[in-house]
């Protein structure tokens, strides 16, 4: 019997439907569907982030096939990598600039939740597994940080390690964890080489897994204010009307970063020096700056604590308030909603300010 | 009567159930406590040198400035005053153990992390450091510096 090529395919798509339950797929994916309403453009931020982190996953996997874990061969490998190996320098830069992107999309999409109550019942494990995600991410930024062993990444992880080691009574047990040792040492970076190119990935598979599965059992969050106006007055299907709007926020994430790598590629900096100074103007990752400025601003004692503890305990504990957040923000008493909003505006703020002045005010002053 | 009947079955079903459970407890146990161990990295030999000897000869250290040098496994800076005294401080900024500079222009110690100043006798005069710099004892003899721990 002859068959033309469309018949071709759809043998194969028999096939392959009987096996794997195609058009139950293709049902889902026609059923759902986006609500179209005046906060519609905070939807895109998420599937951004996870955009930007496929990018991260497979231009990590590139940099494995050089980096070498060691203090005596790691920033050789990578001095290596830059200069003799070919589009080595676009690869790592592309790896740095897009985590950088991914830690921004990632926190305009967390304060957009926030703001639009996206928290609310039934969708506070969402709201849970992506804190976790948030977690995840800024400790991909702070071990990935460490791994060229320079001298700003030296003096990052001492403090960034120092930093868990002042927490009342398990400090120096945690920071003896976290270093591999008494001290930052080559044994620290194998450590923090482990955590950002195992645990940590396998940690993330597991959260956004469990992350977009509930963002499809539960479908988008309508906002509040929305909700109270009548609802939202159109859906816009999700295939292909808001994959391919999707798409076009993911072309343009592409294009930036393509343009930060190829203008601004990633530094090296000089080899760490365990018995050198810190360099003047020696700072943090910008995502770390408002932390690293508040604990530059505190004074050595408050009430007779060290300064940086009551910075350390302040962080957690705001940590912890917006972590709970569903479970505060309960559906009776729209004032107390309100407060909430408030508190969320003025983290925002503090974030900016603070990272502003970090980066205004002179390092040796 | 069908009670006492029924009353023997849902007992051996406790049995079971608490008889799987501490199985199932003890064997999670038996994975958990090797694995947390061996995360914690083992204790290493601290150098217990209370003296070093530095390679820099005493004339070679300018007034009005400091250096890194190793004291044992940790960074110290010898410092000469600007009145030509010569003195020894851990290295590690008591705040969040930054390694600290001398500063020419302020003549005394400075970190550069998060800004902490300290004066010529290690005292934390100004930002966050909470304690003063260790302080070490220094002599010279002949043409060696000495630095010593303790008193």
């Amino acid at each position: 019997m002859f068959m033309n090529e469309g018949q071709h395919w759809a043998k194969l798509w028999h096939w392959l439907d009987e096996r794997l339950g195609l058009t139950d797929i293709v049902k889902l994916v026609r059923k759902k569907e986006v609500p179209v309403h005046r906060h519609t453009i905070w939807y895109y931020l998420g599937g951004m982030t996870l955009f930007l982190f496929m990018i991260q996953v497979t231009s990590g996997i590139l940099l494995l096939l050089y980096y070498r874990p060691s203090a005596e061969e790691a920033f050789e490998s990578i001095q290596f990598l830059m200069t003799s190996v070919e589009f080595g320098w676009l690869i790592r830069s592309i790896h740095s600039w897009a985590a950088n992107l991914m830690v921004f999309t990632l926190f305009v999409h967390f304060f957009s939740v926030l703001l639009l109550k996206a928290y609310r019942a039934p969708r506070e494990v969402s709201w849970l597994s992506g804190m976790g995600l948030l977690a995840l991410t800024l400790t991909f930024g702070f071990t990935g940080y460490l791994l060229p062993w320079n001298e700003l990444a030296y003096f990052a992880t001492r403090v960034g390690t120092e930093i868990p080691g002042s927490v009342p009574l398990v400090g120096p047990f945690l920071r003896r964890l976290l270093r591999g040792g008494d001290d930052v040492t080559g044994a620290t970076l194998t450590r923090f080489y482990g955590i950002h190119v195992a645990i940590l990935p396998a940690l993330t598979t597991l959260f956004l897994g469990l992350h977009l599965f509930l963002v499809q059992k539960h479908g988008m969050s309508v906002p509040p204010d929305v909700e109270r106006s009548g609802g939202a007055k159109n859906m816009m299907p999700f295939f292909p009307n808001f994959l391919l709007r999707d798409i076009v926020g993911w072309l343009t994430a592409l294009a930036i970063l393509a343009a930060l790598a190829g203008y601004f590629p990633a530094e090296l900096g000089k080899k760490a020096d365990p018995f050198q100074p810190a360099p003047a103007g020696i700072k943090p990752e910008w995502y770390f700056m408002f932390m690293f400025q508040t604990l530059k601003l505190l004074p050595s004692y408050i009430l007779g604590i060290e300064g940086e503890v009551i910075g350390i305990v302040g962080f957690g504990v705001a940590g912890l308030f917006f972590f709970l957040v569903p479970f505060l923000d309960r559906e009776e008493g729209q004032r107390w909603s309100d407060v909430l909003t408030w508190i969320g505006l003025a983290a925002i703020a503090y974030m900016i300010v603070l990272t502003a002045i970090g980066y205004l005010v002179s390092p040796t002053k | 009567m069908a009670e006492a009947m029924l009353g023997p079955e849902p007992s051996r079903r406790n049995f079971l159930n608490w008889f799987l459970s501490t199985t199932a407890g003890a064997f999670l146990l038996s994975v958990i406590y090797p694995v947390s161990r061996y995360l914690v990295p083992p204790k290493v030999e601290e150098s217990t040198s209370r003296t070093v000897t530095l390679s820099v000869k005493p004339a070679e250290v300018k007034p009005n400035s400091g250096q890194i040098f190793r004291f044992g496994s940790q960074p110290a800076i010898l410092v000469r005053t600007p009145a030509g005294e010569l003195r020894a401080f851990s290295a590690v900024c008591t705040h969040l153990a930054c390694i600290v500079q001398y500063r020419q222009d302020l003549s005394h110690v400075w970190c550069a992390c998060h800004n902490g100043h300290f004066d010529l006798n290690g005292q934390n005069i100004a930002g966050p450091p909470p304690r003063p710099l260790e302080r070490f004892a220094v002599n010279v003899r002949g043409d060696q510096v000495v630095v010593s721990k303790g008193a």
